[in-house]
């Protein structure tokens, strides 16, 4: 641990004897840092934490209960309301899951459009990050001007779907609709900008005596310790370990750009801060580069029988009108057989695994939420530092509750 | 249903352990071993101490109720090689009336939190797991376990009897 034990004073013989012991504190539910309601349970000495223990569960929804019941379609509005900061990767991680399962291809422009949100939500998710992390710790002003730009890109995903956070625009074999000339325009004028942008939370941060003094050399885990933690993501990274499920396992339009992985050294919550930093701007060259050479073509996967077909193929043939009354009445119909797939969200590694017995309804639905994962080294991580890095380390993970407890 | 034996990871799992290793299958590119409960920590402990598995990262522990069945529950690990790059999917079985098996966590401790889950939601016991208690439902809940088939959506009633002000 990073920590070091105070040196031993002499005690002055002049004062009474203190009675020291173990300390109990209940940190939440309701703590406006937790990102949720989320207690942790801790064991102090002075300000030292002994041990810490979370106590999840307070959002437990039943999501993976909620899913055995209804069809593979239906579910896709659930997974908008797990990490609720990022619903548009949710839906991607879920769609890919369901189309392993159903081995499907979707055509190259869907596979561009989808890369490009999932970036732009990557770049929110960061954002919100940033702002709240900076906002947890003390330093207020960076919340106002992340937020500033997320609003600009949350406007974009109104015109995309309608909604701000509950996007389900992802659906199976393709996306909802495609991009129009305004939304092109929009992305491009943002992403010219937004290296001025990450230079002005610079200029908030990285000279900042409290922000240093309060994310360096807090919460080291090594990249050996991170691994069996089984920690992933940015959270991963930061400790060095080349692992990133868009390079590992390229899905997307990932493989048909240049970018890099950037890579912590030390562990600590600076570097983890440090790698986000440097995967905003990655997430804009993806963008840039996807919506350059954005090809021509159809915007989901023309099969009937997994992905519902086109309104005017609805309206004017018999089969498509059959088609579509079908996949909305009973779903698809799942080939029986297991899978797990992973994505790379921004919080991490978020995996679906699901089990089918073929029909319409998956037989068992697994969600790896990052969250959950994460929080299982909390008490590690915590060991041995002062309470008021508790807000920290809740912090350099990112987590949000909706997807821990699901 | 042995269409992965001849993955190189199911073979070295094959001939170090005959006595636990039931058969693999290959579906959609993802090996899965299926074997017998007893095998799961010497197995486990092979797959991350031999330098050519290298399974290092715990991705997820789940589990699925097959009530019909005559071992009722499958547990299901699954573990990634993040130098290697290569995946693995265990499956044992466990019956409804001895429903425990040997806990994971000593080897990844990352599987602490995953094994709770599947004891909170489906009711299986980790042996030698360092606390074994309910994480997501609260820790008085005592309608039994959610993921299981015969559990019914709406709940057994216990809210029902919540006294909730208007």
């Amino acid at each position: 641990m990073a920590t070091e034990n105070p040196p031993t004073k002499e005690r002055n013989p002049h004062l009474p004897l203190l009675r020291t012991e173990e300390l109990l504190l209940n940190l939440g539910p309701q703590h406006p840092s937790t990102h949720g309601v989320l207690k942790v349970i801790l064991s102090l000495e002075g300000e030292k934490i002994i041990k810490s223990e979370p106590v999840l569960g307070f959002l437990h929804r039943g999501v993976e209960k909620i899913a055995e019941n209804i069809t593979y379609n239906q579910f896709i509005p659930h997974t908008d309301r797990l990490d609720y900061v990022c619903a548009m990767y949710n839906n991607f991680a879920y769609v890919r899951a369901i189309e392993k399962l159903l081995n499907i291809t979707v055509p190259e422009r869907a596979e561009y459009l989808r890369t490009i949100v999932a970036e732009v939500q990557r770049i929110i998710g960061h954002l919100f990050w940033l702002g709240t992390q900076a906002l947890d710790i003390g330093a207020m002003t960076v919340f106002f001007y992340t937020f500033r730009e997320r609003e600009v890109l949350l406007d974009i995903f109104v015109d995309l779907c309608g909604a701000r956070l509950t996007t389900s625009w992802y659906r199976v074999g393709g996306v909802e609709r495609d991009f129009d000339e305004k939304i092109i325009a929009d992305i491009y004028r943002f992403i010219e900008s937004f290296h001025e942008k990450i230079a002005e939370y610079d200029t908030l941060l990285i000279n900042n005596r409290i922000w240093l003094a309060r994310t360096k050399n807090i919460a080291v885990i090594s990249g050996e310790d991170a691994i069996a933690y089984g920690l992933s993501g940015s959270t991963l990274r930061g400790s060095g370990v080349d692992y990133d499920l868009r390079k590992v396992a390229p899905y997307g339009a990932y493989d048909k750009v240049e970018w890099t992985v950037p890579l912590g050294k030390k562990g600590d919550t600076y570097d983890r801060y440090w790698v986000r930093m440097e995967e905003m701007k990655e997430s804009s060259k993806i963008v840039k580069q996807c919506l350059d050479q954005l090809p021509e073509g159809p915007y989901k996967a023309y099969l009937p029988k997994y992905v519902a077909p086109d309104k005017e193929r609805v309206f004017t043939d018999m089969e498509s009108m059959i088609y579509q009354f079908k996949l909305y009445s009973d779903g698809f119909d799942a080939p029986p057989g297991d899978i797990y797939c992973g994505t790379e969200a921004h919080k991490g590694e978020l995996g679906f695994y699901i089990v089918s017995q073929g029909g319409g309804k998956p037989y068992r639905l697994k969600i790896r939420a990052p969250s959950f994962v994460h929080m299982g080294a909390f008490d590690f991580m915590a060991k041995g530092y002062m309470i008021a890095d508790i807000i920290t380390i809740f912090g350099t993970y990112d987590i949000v509750m909706g997807e821990c407890d699901r | 249903m042995d269409d992965g034996k001849d993955h190189t990871i199911s073979q070295k799992i094959r001939a170090e352990f005959p006595a636990f290793y039931i058969g693999a299958t290959l579906y959609r590119g993802d090996l899965s071993i299926h074997l017998k409960r007893e095998g799961i920590v010497p197995i486990c402990t092979f797959l991350k101490e031999n330098p050519a598995l290298d399974f290092d990262y715990p991705v997820h522990i789940s589990s699925v109720d097959f009530p019909k069945e005559a071992e009722r529950f499958e547990v299901v690990y699954e573990f990634f090689s993040i130098r290697k790059k290569h995946q693995v999917r265990l499956k044992t079985r466990v019956p409804e009336d001895d429903c425990e098996i040997e806990s994971v966590t000593s080897i990844w401790p990352g599987a602490n939190y995953l094994e709770r889950e599947v004891y909170d939601m489906m009711g299986i016991r980790f042996l030698n797991h360092p606390e074994l208690k309910r994480i997501l439902l609260p820790d008085d809940y005592d309608e039994g376990y959610p993921l299981r088939k015969d559990f019914p959506i709406q709940g057994r009633g216990w809210r029902d009897t919540f006294d909730f002000p208007v």
